[in-house]
């Protein structure tokens, strides 16, 4: 059951556009900052082939410019 | 709504994403979050000031099922906007440290046994008017603090000052930020810093005096460093007596013998004048001339007593007076490098340049700690650089509120609410708005800190109520002081929120409600009032330091002067107290209005904020219609003063050979009765060492973590060696922090002080190590 936080930075110009397809992801939550293109991206996965193919959603997202880890628990209880 | 483990390791997952994003992007702000937050039920987040240090940096403490569970930077304040320190970050841990104190305890036979706290408050007032019918008014006093909220200083200085009719009301901030006081009054003729954290977005180059920011005040610290990565022409350039991490990260380090600050300052004025980069229309228009008293003395015996002289001098005496500080010469003293002395009068001279210097402690604590004030503040005088945006001469403050309660309440023996109690004027003003008779106010100032000790030690004062600080860590020459609390016929009470060595001498100790656990205000660095509501309960009979002296207020008989409802009255005390500040000099925000914002600077005139003060284009208060109105001052000049190097109290010498120097680490609140509790920050530096430089450890055969004895005239103590920490002095000198009460170093250091601002000098005494 993992649980892991990003800073999702995107393309120039496509703020709005990565908001619309984060937003749309199932298990994702963003938090978008006020003052800069920059979106915090919180993931709560129920296991870890969800968790995987998540990822493999995020990879797609052509929006998206960079993901950094900045916080993983894999909580197995 | 209780906080399941997974919700509260998603919480963890985007505190970390704050924390870095915040790393990252300087100024960063998640502001939707808490409204977002709020309305999801899981975690509620309420604004407070920072319990720390003097920054103020607003929080977001959050909430769940009634305890505080997390702590974010608070995104709508301009302090820190959205960031915070480590110590910020663990803050609220330190609510619940295992051995809180939640019950009153009465010694009985020795032995300190829990009594209901009111039978304890009964018990504080019955021997309060004991001691005062047995030995007269002034023998009983109050000692607070800089970490006391705005109503605890008010309703302590009200009962003591206005109800008792003694001066015996002091503070811990006497040992922090006396200097500065007196520094801005000698100099500008009225208290706290013309300029404001802002200065930072403004300056091109920094210049810390003394002054380890990156760890005494890491969130302005980061501010800076965020301006040198965003503009290309910002410099940080650090003058100390040892290498820190504000060294390290600095673009020049300078590094000077303790106490020579002064004559390196007097150097600087001396180049910029033989350089003609004096701003002259500014000096004749805001400046005017002055000398003192000389070889003052250092106050190291009891009843010592100095008054200083101002006389008027003119330019060209001032001219004559510095040339004793050529920068050759200079360099004798201070072992700084005659071009580095140049370096430093050509960046304040550079009319393109925008200079701030921030100094704390390493100023304030000192011999000459008031000289030094002045002499940083002449330089910036000279040039012009001051009460415009990035032009600043700052003075940091170390607790949340020694410039809120101590400095603005007036909580020193000297000071009343509005001005000093030598001021018929200001009694009178006291009186009316107290509700006492003029003459309970005495005229005379009674005890300053150490004093006030030393008359503890001597049987002069009988019966000392302590609050919210551990002067049985702090007090310099300790021994004698903590070997006076203890004699015969003395009564101590001690309210605090943890078992400390100072709760150990006391006769009743009262469980206090820690920040949070109660509403209050700080006041910041900056002028900036800050609210904080009650967000959680205290625990067991815990109960606010406010509450506590007026409850004991009303045994003694002052119903009408403390007739307040518990539910109601920080904001009745807040709404009081700004009856002494009104005016554009000092007007203070109304209590709705701090409730509802992250800090409101003053003055607050007509809705708004005084960013710098004295220039017209911000200042309501500047009437003179000129581009400055130093109105502090009857001359309404801001003053120049000619004052000389002279040399600490205590020097190394052939048998006592290093310098001791003592302060803080980042990690650790002051005594460390707090944050030593929190697992985190005790992890990280669980204790006390004394660092050495390497060539001196290899001289006496010390490696890394071997135990060093550090003996002065005063006393002793051994400790483990730090080679190559942190921080790493010049030769001849050691540092130790002083959060360890395993270790307490103050019984080595010398109770000497500012004649002028009796504050003592904690950084400069002589000892000599042995390796154990």
């Amino acid at each position: 059951m993992p649980i892991f936080s990003y800073l999702a930075l995107p393309r120039e110009g496509a703020r709005e556009t990565l908001r619309a397809e984060l937003s749309s992801l199932e298990y994702c939550q963003i938090i978008p900052a006020d003052n800069k293109d920059l979106f915090v991206l919180v993931t709560d996965t129920p296991d870890e082939d969800i968790e995987r193919a998540l990822q493999k959603k995020l990879k797609n997202i052509d929006s998206l410019q960079s993901l950094s880890l900045t916080f993983g628990c894999d909580d197995q209880d | 709504m209780k906080l399941d483990r997974r919700q509260f390791i998603k919480q963890a997952a985007i505190s970390s994403a704050f924390a870095t994003a915040g790393a990252l992007f300087p100024g960063i702000s998640f502001g939707d979050w808490s409204r977002l937050t709020q309305n999801s039920g899981i975690i509620s987040w309420q604004k407070s000031p920072c319990r720390f240090c003097g920054t103020g940096c607003g929080v977001l403490v959050g909430v769940s099922d009634g305890r505080a569970v997390a702590v974010k930077g608070d995104p709508n304040c301009s302090v820190n906007k959205g960031l915070c320190c480590m110590k910020g970050y663990h803050s609220v841990q330190a609510l619940y440290g295992k051995d809180r104190l939640t019950k009153a305890l009465v010694r009985k036979n020795g032995t300190l046994v829990e009594v209901p706290i009111q039978e304890a408050l009964d018990l504080i007032a019955q021997k309060l008017q004991e001691t005062r019918d047995k030995y007269g008014k002034d023998s009983v006093a109050m000692y607070g603090s800089g970490q006391w909220t705005i109503p605890d200083g008010y309703v302590a200085s009200k009962l003591f000052k206005g109800c008792l009719g003694t001066n015996n009301v002091e503070a811990n901030a006497r040992l922090c930020m006396a200097s500065a006081v007196t520094g801005f009054m000698t100099s500008f003729g009225i208290d706290e810093p013309m300029g404001c954290y802002e200065d930072i977005d403004h300056a091109n180059v920094f210049i810390t005096w003394g002054n380890n920011m990156a760890e005494m005040h890491p969130v302005l610290f980061s501010r800076m460093l965020a301006q040198r990565k965003n503009r290309t022409d910002v410099k940080i350039i650090d003058f100390a007596t040892r290498n820190t991490r504000t060294s390290q990260a600095a673009d020049k380090s300078i590094i000077f013998k303790p106490q020579t600050d002064l004559a390196v300052a007097n150097a600087i004025c001396y180049e910029i004048i033989k350089n003609d980069w004096v701003n002259w229309n500014f000096v004749n228009d805001h400046v005017s001339f002055h000398k003192g008293k000389t070889n003052i003395g250092y106050g190291t015996e009891d009843h010592f007593a100095f008054t200083d002289k101002a006389e008027s001098i003119s330019f060209e005496d001032f001219e004559i007076f510095l040339e004793d500080y050529t920068p050759e010469k200079v360099e004798k003293i201070s072992g700084v490098a005659a071009k580095d002395i140049k370096y430093l009068a050509s960046v304040y001279g550079d009319p393109t340049v925008k200079v701030t210097s921030f100094w704390c402690m390493g100023m304030n604590q000192h011999t000459r700690g008031t000289w030094i004030n002045n002499l940083v503040y002449n330089i910036h005088l000279l040039v012009g650089k001051i009460s415009t945006p990035g032009n600043s001469p700052f003075s940091l403050t170390g607790q949340p509120s020694a410039c809120g309660t101590v400095r603005e309440v007036g909580t020193l023996t000297h000071a009343l609410p509005h001005g000093v109690v030598m001021n018929e004027h200001d009694r009178e003003m006291a009186a009316k708005i107290w509700e006492v008779p003029v003459e309970n106010i005495d005229p005379k100032p009674t005890y300053h800190t150490v004093e006030m000790f030393r008359a503890l030690d001597r049987g002069d004062i009988r019966f000392m109520w302590i609050q919210v600080t551990n002067p049985m860590v702090t007090m310099p020459n300790l021994r004698r002081y903590r070997d006076g609390a203890l004699k015969e016929d003395r009564f101590v009470v001690v309210s605090d929120v943890y078992p400390t060595p100072t709760t150990d001498i006391a006769d009743v100790i009262l469980p206090a409600a820690m920040w949070i656990e109660q509403e209050g205000l700080y006041g910041n660095s900056e002028r900036r009032t800050q609210h904080f509501d009650q967000i959680v309960d205290p625990p067991g009979e815990a109960m606010s330091d406010t509450w506590q002296i007026i409850e004991v207020a009303r045994r003694l008989g002052f119903e009408k002067q403390f007739p307040w409802a518990e539910s109601e009255y920080i904001e009745k005390i807040w709404e009081e107290y700004r009856l002494f500040h009104a005016g554009p000099k000092h007007e203070m925000a109304p209590y709705t209005l701090l409730t509802q914002r992250s800090g409101v600077q003053w003055p607050f005139v007509n809705g708004k904020e005084t960013r710098w003060r004295f220039n017209p284009k911000h200042d309501p208060a500047c009437t003179n219609g000129k581009d400055f109105d130093f109105y502090g001052k009857k001359d309404n000049r801001a003053w120049i003063w000619a004052r000389p190097y002279e040399p600490a109290a205590e020097s190394p010498d052939a048998e006592y050979n290093f310098w001791l120097n003592t302060g803080r680490v980042l990690e650790h609140w002051h005594t460390g009765s707090m944050t030593r509790r929190v697992p985190v920050l005790h992890n990280a530096v669980p204790s006390a060492y004394v660092e050495i430089h390497p060539e001196d450890a290899a001289e006496l055969g010390v490696v890394n973590g071997e135990k060093v004895k550090i003996i002065s005239r005063r006393g002793e103590i051994t400790m483990p060696a730090q080679i190559n920490g942190r921080g790493v002095p010049v030769r001849g000198m050691v540092f130790v922090p002083f959060f360890d009460e395993s270790y307490l170093i103050n019984e080595v250091t010398l109770d000497a002080f500012c004649p002028i601002s009796k504050q003592p000098d904690y950084k400069k005494c002589a000892v000599r190590l042995e390796k154990v």
